[in-house]
């Protein structure tokens, strides 16, 4: 049996939740939200992170109903994300764990969207389409026990949803699939040049959010095919802050019916940012005997998924 | 269509075995993808139609072999062609040849490629389900020597014939990603490819540079949680 208790900070949502081997004991949270239109800068993010940091705990701890003596193993983000909310928040990890004196470790924040992903649904070996904000990635697990990302594009990271919902007429935008990789940096440059002469041609903003909504879900949803082909995978997980975006559920599911594959996508609930899903990648981490140096176990504002060896899986 | 049947599903089309004219035939099917928006479907299709046709026309104007083509057909979204029935994919050879053949195999993919990308032919989707491997004497025998085996190239839907050498570069990139994320032979498959690739392609300096540029740019890609 083994008592995870994870942290997590790399964005704007702090998290902190506690898993006793894969049941969930508490999964708190706090959200900083900045004024409309403005988007989250580091240094109050991390503001906001030092301010409720201990709140947090204390409520996580409360809820779980364990002792601090209970708990194996500290987790944290290692990364990516940003530099000082992620420091704000290890350094609390690794404080209490030296206070428990508890093992400490670091966990790829993508990493822990994925395992936890698998964990809800049950999902073996699925493709993962990974989208939030700032990042896209297709990954498949390799039989190597490395996860490796097929494709990684920073995405618009425009919540479009609700506008597009509006949208009617579809205007072509360019689409750009090379392999199981796709670039959005064509689509970007053209609705910069062409959204003034879109518009006085009758195409309301609504228009275009939809058009853009579909051209881009179509090609995550192309790669995500693509890969599923490749890897001869009948599983396709979708996580991350846009996994929740109904129109992309909605297309993915389209695309497994044609194919009898089968479609796990997690909810609200998990697909935000969170501290149990550190939690409970950590915990895998444990189980299977990876254990971290305190000096390894500092923050990375990047990290890719494929750096991190997959030891606790076994197909 | 009578008489054919349902053999695979590939990355984005269905695919359809049986006799046309009398000759052994493979249907290639883009079936209307209900996920994707109508429109986009539809130019999406008869662009990838007609990619595919061009590449394949045009590989074998250079000695590359692609499968020869019966019928296009736009309106049924469908390229009839000719089937190979004594071939696995390079993925299967790769999973169940030995290692000396898997070096082999690795040196006519590189020469294959080499030789498209001096004609300036981009393939768009090199994996290792897009090259078969046939038995040129018409039995299922592929694990004991190379010698009557011979490569043919498909999958040309996401081509293009005007290129340059960032395209050249992102073509082994993107075969590079796949055989990483399928293949774990101790053999390097992707640096034995790229040793052949030079014998074809007399302009692969700029190739391998670009290429090293593609891969540290994939490699820098930050993630913003
Ligand atoms: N001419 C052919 N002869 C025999 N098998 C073929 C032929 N063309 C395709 N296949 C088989 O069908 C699979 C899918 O075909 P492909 O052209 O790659 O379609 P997709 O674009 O949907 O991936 C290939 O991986 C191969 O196994
Ligand atoms: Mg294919």
């Amino acid at each position: 049996m083994v008592i995870a208790i994870g942290f997590e900070g790399s964005a704007n949502k702090l998290g902190i939740g506690i898993v006793k081997d894969g049941e969930v004991l508490s999964n708190c949270r706090r959200t900083y939200i900045t004024p409309p239109g403005e988007g989250f800068l580091p240094k109050e993010t991390a503001i906001h992170h030092r301010q409720n940091v201990l709140k947090v705990l204390r409520e996580a701890i409360d809820k779980s109903g364990i002792k601090v003596s209970d708990i194996d193993v500290v987790c944290y983000t290692k990364g990516p994300g940003m530099g000082a909310p992620l420091a704000t928040v290890a350094i609390v990890a690794r404080t209490v764990a030296q206070i428990w004196n508890k093992p400490l470790l670091g966990v790829n924040h993508c990493i822990g969207h994925i395992e936890m992903g698998r964990l809800i649904t049950g999902a073996k070996n699925p493709i993962v389409l990974y989208v939030s904000g700032g990042n896209t990635q297709v990954i498949a697990y390799s039989k190597k026990d490395t996860a490796y990302s097929l494709s990684n594009d920073p995405s618009p990271g425009y919540n479009i949803e609700q506008l597009a919902k509006k949208g009617e007429k579809y205007v072509s935008l360019p689409y750009c699939v090379k392999g199981m990789d796709v670039s959005f940096s064509g689509i970007l440059s053209y609705m910069e040049e062409k959204i003034e002469s879109l518009l006085r041609e009758g195409y309301t903003e609504a228009d275009l959010c939809y058009s853009l909504q579909e051209t881009v879900f179509a090609m995550l949803v192309e790669t995500t095919e693509r890969a599923l082909a490749h890897c001869e995978s009948t599983e396709v997980l979708i996580v991350g802050g846009v996994g929740c975006n109904e129109r992309l559920q909605a297309m993915m599911h389209q695309m497994c019916l044609e194919r009898d594959a089968k479609l796990f996508a997690t909810d609200e609930r998990f697909c935000i940012d969170n501290g149990v899903m550190i939690a409970h990648a950590g915990a895998e981490m444990f189980n299977s005997g990876t254990k971290m140096k305190w000096e390894d176990c500092f923050i990375t504002q990047r990290y890719r998924t494929d750096d991190v060896e997959t030891t606790w899986r076994e197909d | 269509m009578e008489g054919f049947k349902l053999i695979k599903q590939g990355a984005e089309s269905k695919l359809f075995q049986g006799s046309y004219l009398g000759v052994p035939t493979l249907v290639k099917d883009r079936f209307k993808k209900k996920y994707r928006h109508p429109t986009l479907d539809d130019t999406l299709m008869k662009e990838r139609i007609k990619a595919e046709v061009r590449a394949i026309l045009k590989c074998k104007t250079v000695g590359i072999r692609t499968p020869t083509l019966y019928l296009v057909d736009l309106n049924r979204r469908s390229i009839f062609m000719e089937y190979f029935p004594y071939s696995v994919t390079a993925k299967e050879f790769i999973f169940n040849a030995n290692e000396s053949l898997i070096e082999v195999l690795s040196h006519c993919i590189g020469k294959l490629l080499g030789k498209m990308h001096a004609n300036n032919i981009i393939h768009g989707d090199l994996t290792t389900s897009n090259i078969l491997i046939s038995n040129k004497q018409k039995i299922d025998i592929f694990y004991e020597s190379f010698q009557n085996l011979e490569l043919i190239l498909i999958d040309f839907g996401l081509s293009h014939t005007d290129s340059t050498i960032e395209d050249k570069a992102v073509d082994l990139y993107v075969l590079e990603r796949a055989i990483l994320s399928t293949h774990t032979t101790t053999y390097n498959i992707f640096t034995g490819i790229l040793n052949a690739y030079k014998i074809e392609n007399k302009n692969y300096k700029e190739v391998f540079n670009k290429l090293e540029e593609v891969q540290a740019r994939g490699r820098k890609r930050t993630m913003v949680g």
